[in-house]
């Protein structure tokens, strides 16, 4: 008996081939675009995380209320041990202090006369302590378009971009017009030693990276700081888990009202970055969650025609005096077959497309020319555990409840009708 | 004791807000070895009373016994059992398995039974030669004409050498020649075997062939008349 309904499933292609295919089909799409939307919606808030806003960051309370001006004479005064006491006390997330900062680079000729000038995003960041992990945090050694990276104080990197546009060559000097901390004018000379591209709009119009002591010097911020980052173990930003730290560092600095008592903001509690972070998990869900309705209704009513299709040989084979049940467990154990190896093709399929996305991406800088939002202009996809069973849905369940509910006609019909329909 | 007993049967259809009654006390005996025809205009209600003969359908009021079990009285797995079993089925459109071969189409009664395989082999190449196809045994239908079809089916009712035989039209696809050729067929396995045939039909090629006549007429039993004849 199983040998005789196997055969016929195999010769059958319209009860076999065709709907693995389809169930196939339908779930190669659902884990693909998955791990897709996984994929940009989370590099999104890691490209964020990585140049600015860190999982977690710590400022002073004035520089908080005005972040997006990098307020620098609100900076944290005693970063050093401010850093120190967060490593202990919070030994799972990587902190690190940073000096964001605006300014002027002005681009002298052989005279030392202005040739060029340009409004510059200024990052000191841990460049040349061995132990730092900066530079790969923001991935300069493969951002480096020309020259090399930092080796000595006095040299920075400066945006591809930027430089093109001020004609500057690595090896030329720039100077920096900014302002200190206690809000005079400073001027600082480096040697420019490299150009970058980090392929996000908003960051290659004019990034300017020195080392941290450099900027230090440059805006005279002997042991301050504007910011620490702080960096979730496992390098993937969770809400609740930043949301937990911040809550608990705060509680022990509630008490002060000073501007320079220190705040800990997650990252979704920076400026706009929460509604982005709750937007993207709304529509990480809304659009995981229809594809997978919507892939589950095509495979559902599949498995509802290619099982109403068969109610004449269902009705031959009452009539030969095979039971009812008989004929409707064996409609659903092969859908449960055709389900099963639908889905394992689709996953491997989907996972493998989701794969070469994540590995190489695709490149969609030109579509991102002038966005002020900082998002990543090479798309990649990201898969995480849920793609190895997302596909479940719609390829197994679906395919079964269907073929479940097209077999309740065996049962509902009286057996003459299943006939009528055949005898047309 | 008769093969089949109907007894003041009558069977309603449900038909928008009232019923339509299909069969209207009808009570015939049909022994064991007939060779018998339902015969009847289009709507007289000769499939209906096949099916429920044939446990797909049930009476409404009234009695059908088919050998010795009181149709609208048994469970669905009784009704299957008792089809399993005894009863075979020939339908004008032949209603075979396409993506099966002939072999397998005839087999699958005998599957069914859970019958050892030697024996299906046996039974199934036997029943294959009552109907001259041992040479198409690897066919599949689609490659076969209507009239070979058509004994592909009788084959697979055959197989099993059931205790009652109902055909519905068997030969309203077939041309003049095919229909004599099953019918043939049909009447030898009849005297053979001494199974009990009961026809539906309208044909008058199969009417010629019957020893017993029943006349439907709207739902009524209208004449039952025995053929005289050698
Ligand atoms: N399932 C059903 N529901 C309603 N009416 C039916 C059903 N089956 C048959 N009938 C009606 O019963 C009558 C007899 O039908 P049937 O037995 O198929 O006639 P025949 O086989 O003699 O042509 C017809 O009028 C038909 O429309
Ligand atoms: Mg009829």
């Amino acid at each position: 008996m199983i040998k005789f309904l196997v055969k016929g499933l195999l010769r059958d292609k319209s009860r076999s081939q065709m709907p693995i295919i389809v169930v196939a089909i339908g779930v190669m799409l659902t884990v693909f675009i998955h791990a897709y939307i996984n994929g940009f919606m989370g590099d999104t808030i890691e490209l964020n995380a990585r140049f600015s806003h860190g999982h977690l960051k710590v400022m002073t309370k004035g520089y908080a209320d005005n972040m997006s001006q990098t307020p620098n004479d609100l900076a944290l005064l005693d970063s050093d041990s401010l850093l120190s006491s967060l490593q202990r006390e919070y030994p799972t997330v990587a902190w690190v202090t940073r000096i964001q900062f605006g300014g002027l680079v002005d681009a002298p000729d052989s005279t030392g006369e202005t040739r060029a000038q340009g409004p510059a995003m200024g990052m000191g960041i841990d460049f040349l302590s061995p132990a730092s992990s900066e530079v790969e945090r923001l991935n300069i050694p493969k951002s480096l378009v020309r020259g090399r990276l930092i080796q000595n104080a006095g040299e920075a990197l400066i945006s591809n971009l930027f430089a093109e546009k001020l004609g500057v060559l690595p090896g030329d000097v720039v100077t920096l017009i900014g302002s200190t901390m206690n809000g005079s004018m400073s001027m600082y000379n480096f040697t420019i030693v490299g150009t970058i591209a980090f392929g996000a709009e908003a960051l290659d119009r004019g990034a300017l990276i020195v080392d941290i002591e450099d900027a230090r010097y440059a805006l005279d911020m002997q042991n301050a700081a504007g910011e620490v980052l702080g960096f979730l173990e496992g390098g993937f930003y969770s809400d609740d888990d930043a949301i937990a730290i911040a809550q608990r560092f705060n509680a022990l600095h509630a008490d002060s009202s000073s501007e320079y008592a220190p705040v800990m903001k997650s990252l979704s509690q920076q400026g706009n970055m929460g509604s982005y972070v709750s937007l993207l998990n709304t529509w990480t869900g809304i659009i995981s969650s229809i594809f997978v309705l919507a892939m589950a209704l095509v495979l559902w009513n599949a498995g509802l025609l290619g099982s109403l299709r068969r109610y004449g040989e269902f009705g031959v084979r009452l009539a030969m005096g095979e039971e009812k049940g008989h004929v409707y467990r064996t409609l659903i154990y092969e859908s449960v077959v055709i389900g099963v190896i639908g889905t394992a093709i689709g996953t491997a399929i989907g996972l493998f497309f989701a794969l070469l996305l994540q590995v190489y991406g695709i490149d969609i800088s030109g579509m991102m020319e002038g966005a002020a939002m900082m998002m990543p202009t090479v798309i990649k996809a990201r898969i995480t555990p849920a793609d190895y069973y997302l596909g479940l849905i719609p390829g197994l369940v679906s395919t079964v409840v269907g073929s479940m509910l097209a077999g309740v006609g065996i049962y509902r019909r009286q057996t003459a009708k299943l006939f009528k329909e055949l005898e047309a | 004791m008769n093969l089949i007993d109907v007894k003041n049967l009558t069977k309603r259809f449900p038909m928008g807000k009232g019923e339509f009654t299909a069969l209207k006390n009808i009570n015939i005996t049909i022994g064991k070895g007939e060779f018998v025809g339902l015969i009847g205009p289009s709507g007289s209600g000769k499939t209906t009373l096949l099916n429920i003969l044939g446990s797909l359908d049930v009476p409404s009021d009234g009695e059908a016994i088919v050998l010795g079990n009181s149709i609208g009285a048994l469970s669905a797995k009784q009704s299957a059992m008792l089809r399993k079993e005894s009863l075979g089925f020939i339908f004008q459109s032949y209603n075979l398995l396409q993506v099966h071969t002939v072999y397998e189409n005839v087999e699958f009664p005998l599957l069914l039974l859970k019958l050892p395989a030697a024996e299906r082999k046996m039974m199934v190449m036997e029943a294959l030669a009552w109907v001259g196809l041992t040479d198409k045994a690897k066919s599949k239908p689609p490659q076969l004409s209507g009239g070979e079809c058509q004994r592909v089916a009788i084959a697979r009712a055959m197989v099993k050498r059931p205790s009652l035989v109902l055909a519905d039209e068997p030969t309203a696809n077939l041309d003049a020649a095919n229909s004599h050729n099953i019918l043939k067929t049909m009447e030898a396995l009849n005297r053979d075997l001494n199974t009990t045939f009961v026809f539906a039909t309208h044909d008058e090629k199969v009417i010629g062939y019957l020893r017993r006549k029943i006349f439907l007429l709207d739902g009524r039993i209208d004449k039952d008349e025995v053929v005289e004849h050698s």
